[in-house]
């Protein structure tokens, strides 16, 4: 098992350094020169200019320019904002939670109504669940969701009032982020009310974030679902004699699982994507918007920076899921 | 008492051209201790029988029959939670492709376990005396560290004895065992097969042993059954059957065996099984047949009598002069 | 081509069929067998028809717009559709802040929904085919090369890289669709990779070398037809889904620029009017999930049509 995971961590790192050098590559291919694009609209001294030129190494080979890059990357140095001064990790990380408690809400969501209903689509195949969960889950699927988010934002929001319409939290309660998941930190605060306001802040953009997951898994756990109800071993166990329900949630679902592990795996690019969308419905203050926002100021060591990061965050979910997958797979595991 | 009655059994399947009949008028008895052959090419619904009876048929499978009890119990209404304590407890099955019909997610133990535990109520400690006791019955070496393993770990035969254990774990009446040895090698197919007989002849149950392969017949049953598509042609047994058989199918499934072949070539049946669409008139078995006339290929032929081997033709073979008459 | 080359085409496509027997008119049977699965599946039927409305409603959108789509009239401003209170005829579905005419901007929508599908698929599809089908045949380091390059393009959420390249290239509508299109090319050329890996170990290709085909005509002409299913797929859902990025890029403000009737971009200016006048948000969106639905369709009838792994199951 360790071996498995050593030789995941293996194939990471070519595509590590791939990525790197796409974002590497990313302010060189800008139109315009770089130093004169980070140093903003205030312009620059021809001193000044010669003098960034050597701090930033930009006069020296580029090989060069990309091992001090990469070294720089290894050592948490992503380079600093234009906009902000301030070092692009830094700002990832007090970003990043939002995005996060966002995406594991959406996550949730999709895998415990997706898994489920793709489950019950395929037992009860050809019924009229299994055809109006299909029809929905391909809705979903079709869903621009950025339309999706505005569309319940008329309805909850504006015709009914349940929702607030942006953020995270009304602007009535403050209190630390300790944890940096507003969920968790207002039932810490112990404020009245805080809980409940995180609560109706999330539940729009979570539904948002989880459409297309959750079509996705639905869809996916049907159909290796309905695979499996056809193998020799579900047989088997229905000539034990084992109860219909322990037949599909034990034997078969146990091998549905493990193709519908890799799908919620796949989901985090498709959250990542989905993220940027809706935390700008939603004025989400996450890594999404902050993404769409840099690349609006021009901020562009930022959208450098933020790119190789979120890769980073979703090549390291897809080795976790690697790896899970082994677990469940005693094909894999036992080798 | 016989253990197990049926008399005319059909199962029908629903599919996209219409319905079709995959056993039709399917009949037998066993007594408790016998072993049963049914023979037959694929194709001609021996498996079906026994999956309708077990209640493992698709939904799209509509079993009839007039009669089908076993131990005296009525298997044809009975409700889902009365079939489970029967199926899978005193009447047991293994199948034909042992390596796809263990679980690839779990170990050969806990497989073996959650049959003692649904239907014998062992505690842990028992459980685990008992699968131990299990593997150790079926041959295999090291039952401990067998327990641990996972199905990819073992070989074809080695999953075989691991279905035969968990068959034989809660001590059924009957077993059926469809083509139990066909997914295997050579040298493993006589060892599974004596397994089984040992078996059956310690626990003294009942035993119908599906196959095409009339060598396992001659070797283990004491009466035959032969199937041909969805209909029983011939019952007989076995002795008789292997010098006398009535219907012509029997004969050519017995002159392609290869102890019995006499020229330099083996002898074939032309031609295949019908299947859903091209059925022909008269006899299922007159395009393949070397007797058909112009009555096989128009009239569906009669059901022979008991001496006749219940021979489904016109012109059975072996007729005693007086009797054919 | 040469009757050879027609039987080894006909013969290899036809494997995939279960129980064929051989025919003349092998290709004509073909295509009556993969309308019946097709046609079996009646979402898909459905899919198809209405997409056919939307290709109409592209090409004939200059006849049957009642407006210019950018046309602004000054005088009505935010109307809402005819049905509701303050609604006035003809403007059929209302007006957007600037007063032009929804239905007419709508109907002329379609026309760039379907542009942009159209050159992006074509634009993936041929790049990626040629790329996967040099890696799978030729193997070797260029092979490694290609697929690390496009694990490296898949680590990055799709929007996300197009949204960078975006920002790189200048926010437009031709800026976007290239971007799209490169994001979605790995795609096809795993899929093309992996279908010449596992068609090439097969006896017709050897048997089409050992005639002397030279490699361009055993990629292209012999073993490429045989990997076309999987490829039909994907390309009908790379379609619907550029067409859901080139929305998406188009709402955020870096794809098609206003005034152009897109329909992302549509939404884009109605957002600030999302509590006051429903009706701007509501139906450009509708029209994009209508089409994008009757695609993907159309996609699932293909895929259970096209991959004989899934017949009859």
């Amino acid at each position: 098992m360790f071996r498995f995971i050593l030789s995941r961590v293996g194939i990471l790192i070519p595509t590590f350094v791939g990525v790197a050098i796409v974002a590497f590559a990313f302010i060189r291919l800008l139109p315009g020169d770089p130093i004169l694009l980070m140093s903003g609209e205030r312009g620059i001294s021809p001193e000044r200019y010669a003098e960034l030129q050597t701090l930033l190494g930009y006069d020296r080979p580029l090989p060069l320019q990309f091992w001090d890059y990469l070294t720089g990357l290894l050592q948490g140095d992503f380079g600093n904002s234009v906009v902000t001064r301030r070092p692009v990790l830094e700002e990832f990380m007090t970003l990043f939670p939002a995005t996060l408690e966002l995406s594991l809400v959406a996550i949730t969501l999709a895998v415990f109504i997706g898994v489920p209903a793709g489950v019950l689509a395929a037992i009860k195949r050809g019924s009229w669940f299994d055809q109006i969960t299909m029809g929905a889950a391909l809705t979903g699927y079709s869903m621009p969701i950025f339309w999706w988010g505005l569309l319940l934002i008329i309805f909850f929001s504006g015709y009914l009032g349940w929702t607030p319409v942006s953020g995270r939290i009304s602007l009535l309660y403050y209190f630390p982020q300790t944890t940096g998941f507003m969920l968790i930190d207002s039932l810490i605060s112990g404020q009245e009310g805080a809980f409940r306001s995180a609560v109706s802040h999330l539940v729009l953009p979570g539904i948002v974030l989880a459409t297309i997951p959750l079509a996705v898994i639905a869809r996916q756990t049907r159909s290796a679902m309905l695979e499996v109800l056809g193998e020799d071993y579900v047989r088997t166990a229905r000539a034990k004699g084992l109860p219909a329900f322990r037949v599909v949630s034990v034997h078969a679902l146990r091998n549905a699982l493990i193709p519908v592990v890799t799908t919620i795996g796949l989901q985090v690019g498709v959250l990542m994507a989905g993220a940027i969308l809706t935390e700008t419905i939603f004025s989400w203050p996450g890594i999404g918007k902050w993404m769409v926002d840099s690349v609006f100021r021009r901020d562009y060591p930022v959208v450098q920076g933020g790119l190789l990061l979120i890769a980073m965050v979703v090549m390291v979910v897809n080795l976790a899921v690697d790896v899970l997958y082994g677990f469940i797979n005693p094909r894999v595991r036992a080798r | 008492m016989s253990l197990l009655t049926i008399k005319n059994l059909s199962v029908t399947f629903q599919t996209a051209s219409g319905p079709f009949k995959a056993v039709d008028g399917f009949n037998m008895t066993l007594q408790p201790g016998e072993i049963l052959g049914i023979v037959g090419e694929s194709g001609s619904g021996k498996s079906v029988a026994m999956l309708g009876l077990m209640g493992l048929l698709p939904p799209t499978a509509t079993v009839t029959a007039d009669e089908m009890s076993f131990e005296g119990r009525d298997m044809r209404g009975i409700g889902a939670r009365e079939r489970r304590r029967i199926v899978g407890a005193a009447m047991a099955m293994i199948f034909q492709e042992p390596m796809s019909s263990l679980n690839p997610c779990f170990t050969v133990g806990f497989q073996i376990k959650e049959s003692l535990r649904i239907h014998m109520k062992l505690d842990r400690k028992a459980r685990h005396r008992r699968a131990i006791e299990l593997l150790e019955a079926v041959g295999l070496p090291e039952p401990e560290r067998r327990l641990k393993a996972y199905p990819h770990q073992l070989s074809g035969g080695m999953s075989q004895r691991v279905m035969i254990a968990m068959a034989t774990a809660c001590r059924p009446k009957l077993l059926i065992a469809d083509e139990p040895t066909t997914a295997l090698d050579v040298t493993i197919q006589a060892q599974i097969l004596d397994l089984l007989v040992d078996l059956q002849k310690d626990h003294g149950m009942a035993m119908i042993l599906i196959t095409h392969d009339m060598g396992v017949v001659a070797e283990t049953a004491q009466r035959v059954i032969v199937q041909y598509a969805g209909q029983q042609v011939e019952a007989q047994g076995v002795e008789t059957l292997f010098t006398e058989p009535h219907h012509p199918y029997t004969a050519a499934l017995l002159s392609a065996m290869p102890e019995r072949a006499t020229g330099d070539r083996l002898p074939t049946i032309p031609g295949v099984v019908p299947g859903q669409g091209d059925r022909p008139n008269g006899c299922l078995f007159n395009p393949r047949c070397p007797k058909a006339d112009a009555l096989c290929r128009t009239v569906v032929p009669p059901r022979q009598d008991e001496t006749l081997g219940r021979a489904l033709c016109h012109y059975p073979l072996n007729a005693r002069i007086g009797e054919a008459a | 081509m040469s009757h050879i080359e027609a039987q080894e085409a006909a013969e290899g496509v036809g494997s995939q069929i279960p129980d064929r027997k051989p025919e003349p008119s092998a290709r004509g049977r073909m295509l009556r067998e993969f309308w019946y699965y097709f046609s079996e599946n009646k979402g898909a039927v459905v899919g198809l028809w209405v997409f056919a409305a939307v290709v109409l409603i592209a090409i004939l959108a200059p006849v049957i717009a009642p407006f210019d789509p950018t046309a602004q009239n000054r005088d009505a401003l935010l109307i809402p559709p005819i049905w509701q209170e303050g609604g006035v005829w003809p403007y059929l579905l209302g007006t957007d802040a600037v007063g032009r005419d929804m239905l007419s901007r709508l109907i002329y929508g379609a026309r760039y929904s379907l542009f942009i599908g159209l050159v992006v698929v074509t634009l993936s599809v041929t790049v990626g085919i040629s790329i996967g089908l040099l890696a799978g045949y030729l193997r070797g380091w260029f092979d490694t090369v290609v697929m690390r390059v496009m694990d490296i393009i898949l680590a990055f959420p799709s929007l996300l890289l197009a949204l960078v390249l975006v920002a790189v290239l200048g926010p437009g509508l031709v800026n976007a669709m290239i971007a799209i299109a490169l994001v979605l090319q790995p795609h096809f050329v795993r899929l093309t990779r992996a279908s010449v890996m596992a068609e090439k170990q097969r006896d017709y290709v050897t048997a089409a070398r050992v005639v002397g085909a030279s490699p361009f005509r055993l990629m292209v002409v012999t073993i490429l037809p045989n990997c076309l299913g999987p490829l039909i797929v994907q390309a009908t859902l790379s379609f619907s889904s550029a067409i859901l990025d080139a929305a998406a890029l188009g709402f955020l403000g870096l794809g098609a620029q206003p005034p152009t009737p897109e329909w992302g971009t549509m939404l884009a200016d109605a957002q600030e009017f999302v509590l006051r006048a429903w009706w701007v948000v509501t139906f450009p969106g509708i029209a994009i999930l209508i089409t994008v639905l009757a695609i993907n369709l159309v996609g699932d009838g293909l895929r259970d049509a096209l991959d004989p792994k899934l017949k009859r199951s």
